[in-house]
């Protein structure tokens, strides 16, 4: 007996109709805070999209992704510090150093498997993290406020959130299809086999150090450009967004939403961002049962929201 | 020349604390093959309970035996109650679930202690200078942490390379499945094993308390330092966490001291004071990276497993 | 007088104090079914990893098709037509049967850095993938997860991706392994089809099977090779009915 719908096909077409709606019922309702969270939910996102990339679709467990944000961050607010406020300079300068810095940890780190590249990739953030803490130019640990957001042509502000809030979105959207692409395509499927069986990917013909490096690129190049959003967004860039427990929380998004699939990473952001809204207005101690969650999810639902959902599909039809 | 001996004394007792630190983490890593990141708050409580039970019992010492015992019974409860369940299963469940932990204590310790952090002042016996070369002055508590964390290595060496229980540790670091099938009770190893990191870990805490600090989240600054040394001196192997703790703890202490000056040489003061600890610490990573590059097993590894 | 397609020489493997490989010189000529038995732990495995290139040997010399491949790294070999199955099943588990040996055609099929189009959607890599799963007789589970099939269907499986990438040459380990009789028959005849068309070293305990099937025995006894020659040969060979086959027969009654 077929169901009339699919319960998780349901899921996402809510989220996406209210995340498109959103502006709307914000100007309606005058309610401000909530046009600022969500933006704040969608370039996280944004993050865990391409985090997905790598970890969800490549297996490959990076504990330190939570750094391209910080130097996407930097990239925007250093120029603009500078004196250099042009987008089009800050946002590829913001891409580009993201893919370098990826370069370098995907080729030192490539090698190195299960723990100890959890560790590599955990501890060239931290460099990170404490390069950025040193300088003294730029606010070191205090951070650097940025004044003028990153200017592009008119009519295009970014000062005006509803316009920021609809690029950012356009952007994510953007950045999903991409991902869904690549995943899909010769690459993808290189990338997919390396994740379910390295040793028989070699076995079979393919040089998959080259693959997984060009990954992990394109993986921090996308949260470069989430940094470079996030800076924008708060007006400001501290240290604070690329130590460590920051990459634990992109990881967290992730494995929430739903490891490997399109749309798990999106809702997973709005899951774990929504839930920290709704919590902490119940305890200031919310975390309390943040981390039990956590650990539950992991023994139980593996698979995510998106699995539980598929899972409560696969109930219904049978 | 004082100071350069004061120095060295700090980096030796920063060295060796972080030798505790990563001692407990490379048996629970090399016997259990478990990745904890939570070894931090393992820390932090040790710290927490040390400066609350020194302050109810008025004594430092006592309150620092019953921190001990606590951590050890917090240790093996979460033993039994959350890593049982993760043994066999993916590494990053591990670290996803370990986080979660850490979130748990974090939040936890908050709700108990609040946020403000606490301190745990020493007793006068301890905080005078002691005189150990003419004209040499120490601080008689960081001489102290020195030796009793070369008892403790000391001890720690005794019970890895002479007990039969020490046989078993060494076995399972680096065959885990014959240690299973010579029909020893690995859940009571397992649960012993993770007891006693704890306890490593909670005296690192408690004894760098009085000097340091005992606050909220110093477990997760000082857990990547030692998962790098457990790294760097190769998985399971006590006596490569101890070389690399050592190394670590000199370049640290060493680089704290000296490089603002070198820096000051050829920048301004304020920049200097800045970048000096963020060089250090990079360091440290950089040279992680050179050994991992070199030698992907570590200096010292256990062996195949 | 051509070289043989694949030519061992002197090749030695140890580990720390055990010799798993000892001084072993093995041809097989195009064309062949050469069939590698012997007790277990004879190094049939290590073997065979250091062909595929899993292994590095301590010393000798390995030439495929003549051109020397003892260093070359185990994707290479695959490139020049060197395949392997496992002994134990390493299939992508988590892919459909179809994306499991789309994925060996598409090792042949140039380099991998096309990011958009759809791998799935794309002839070259499903048609040769298919054709490899009529032959093994797995069309029917092509759009089943690997995880979901039998074991018998999984030794099948190692097969087919082992086939795809039209190798000149197929190192087959232990094909038979965990097969029931039935599963047995229908693999032998997979490879006596195959016959010919590969040259085929394949690693076998099923003496039946291999007697069937292989031109040529070679038979590997700790590391060594005790004997090489034809079936008959080697069947009223007294070195090896010691060593090997007594044992073998004392369990089949």
């Amino acid at each position: 007996m077929t169901p009339a719908f699919n319960l998780r096909t349901l899921v996402t077409v809510v989220l996406i109709a209210a995340l498109l709606l959103l502006p709307l019922y914000t100007g309606l309702s005058g309610n401000r805070f909530l046009l600022t969270l969500f933006t704040r939910i969608v370039i996280l996102a944004l993050a865990a999209v391409s985090l997905n990339l790598i970890l969800g679709y490549g297996g490959m467990m990076s504990f330190g992704h939570a750094a391209y944000l910080g130097i996407g961050g930097y990239s925007v607010g250093i120029l603009a510090h500078e004196g250099i406020s042009s987008g089009f300079v800050q946002w590829p300068v913001a891409l580009a150093s993201s893919a370098l810095f990826a370069l370098v940890i995907g080729a030192l780190s490539g090698r190195a498997r299960g723990v100890y590249f959890i560790m590599i990739t955990l501890a060239f953030a931290q460099m990170a993290y404490y390069l950025f803490a040193g300088l003294a130019r730029y606010g070191g640990d205090d951070g650097l406020t940025i004044y003028k957001r990153s200017q592009f042509v008119a009519p295009i502000d970014l000062s005006n959130k509803t316009q920021f809030y609809y690029i950012c979105l356009a952007l994510l959207f953007g950045a999903m299809y991409l991902v869904w692409r690549i995943v899909n395509s010769r690459f993808g499927m290189v990338i997919q086999g390396a994740r379910s069986n390295d040793t028989r990917m070699g076995a079979i013909g393919f040089p998959t150090y080259r693959y997984r490096l060009v990954c992990f690129v394109i993986a921090g190049t996308l949260c470069g450009l989430s940094g470079a959003l996030l800076a924008n967004h708060t007006d400001f860039v501290s240290p604070s967004i690329m130590y460590w427990t920051r990459s634990g929380d992109l990881i967290i998004m992730v494995i929430l939403g739903g490891m490997g699939t399109p749309f798990g990473p999106l809702i997973g952001a709005v899951a774990l961002l929504a839930l920290e809204e709704v919590l902490s207005g119940v305890t200031e101690y919310w975390q309390i049962i943040l981390g039990p969650l956590l650990l539950l999810v992991v023994l139980f639902a593996r698979g995510g929201i998106e699995g539980v959902l598929t899972q409560a599909d696969a109930k219904v039809r049978s | 020349m004082n100071l350069f001996i004061e120095q060295c004394l700090n980096g030796l007792q920063f060295g060796l604390m972080l030798f505790l630190l990563a001692a407990g983490l490379t048996l629970v890593l090399g016997i259990m093959d478990m990745v904890n990141l939570a070894h931090g708050s393992l820390y932090m409580i040790g710290a927490y309970f040390a400066a609350t039970f020194a302050a109810w019992t008025g004594s430092f010492v006592v309150g620092v035996v019953l921190a001990l015992g606590a951590t050890l019974l917090v240790g093996m409860a979460v033993e039994v109650v959350v890593m049982r369940r993760l043994y066999g299963r993916d590494h990053l469940d591990h670290v996803l679930a370990t986080f979660g932990l850490i979130l748990f204590f974090d939040e936890t310790v908050r709700l108990i202690w609040g946020p403000a952090g606490l301190s745990l002042p020493l007793p006068a016996w301890l905080s005078q200078p002691v005189q150990i070369l003419p004209g040499v002055n120490y601080s008689a508590y960081r001489l102290a942490m020195i030796v009793v964390t070369l008892m403790v290595a000391a001890f720690l060496y005794v019970l890895v390379m002479r007990t039969r229980i020490g046989m078993l540790i060494r076995a399972g670091a680096s065959n885990r499945e014959m240690v299973g099938a010579l029909g020893v009770n690995i859940k009571l190893l397992y649960t012993l094993v993770f007891g006693l990191g704890a306890a490593l870990a909670g005296l690192a805490g408690l004894m760098q308390a009085p000097i340091l600090t005992v606050q909220i989240g110093m477990g997760e600054n000082i857990v990547i330092l030692a998962f790098v040394i457990t790294v760097i001196g190769g998985i399971g192997s006590i006596r490569g966490a101890l070389v690399a703790a050592l190394f670590v703890g000199f370049i640290d202490t060493l680089g704290r001291s000296y490089f603002p000056d070198v820096l000051r040489m050829m920048f301004s003061k304020d920049v200097a004071s800045t970048a000096a600890p963020a060089l250090s610490s990079m360091l440290i990573y950089l040279l992680m990276a050179i050994v991992l590059v070199a030698k992907p097993e570590g200096l010292f590894s256990a062996g195949n497993r | 007088m051509s070289e043989p397609l694949l030519r061992v020489q002197n090749l030695a493997k140890r580990f720390g104090g055990i010799v798993a490989t000892d001084d072993l010189s093995l041809d097989v000529a195009a064309g062949q079914l050469h069939a590698l038995i012997g007790p277990n732990g004879a190094g049939k495995t290590t073997l065979i990893a250091q062909l595929s290139g899993q292994l590095m040997p301590n010393a000798g010399r390995i030439r495929f098709a003549g051109a020397d491949i003892t260093t070359l790294p185990m994707y290479k070999r695959s490139r020049l037509g060197l395949a392997r199955s496992f002994q134990i099943t390493s299939l992508f588990l988590d892919l459909s049967v179809l994306d499991n040996v789309a994925l060996a055609v598409q090792a042949h099929a140039g380099h991998s850095f096309h990011f958009w189009r759809d791998a799935r959607a794309e002839a070259e890599l499903r048609e040769p993938a298919r054709a490899a799963l009529a032959r093994t007789g797995l069309s029917a589970r092509a759009d089943q997860l690997a995880s979901a099939l039998s074991h018998g269907e999984h030794r099948l499986l190692e097969l087919a991706m082992a086939l795809a990438g039209t190798p000149r040459m197929l190192l087959l380990d232990e094909p038979m392994a965990g097969l029931g009789p039935e599963e047995s028959a229908r693999m032998v005849e997979m490879l006596r089809a195959l016959k010919g068309e590969v040259t085929i070293l394949l690693v076998e305990h099923d003496m039946e099977a291999v007697f069937a099937l292989a031109s040529r025995i070679t038979v590997l006894v700790y590391g060594r090779v005790i004997a090489s020659g034809a079936p008959d040969d080697i069947r009223n060979n007294a070195a090896v009915r010691e060593a090997y086959l007594g044992e073998s027969e004392a369990a089949h009654a």
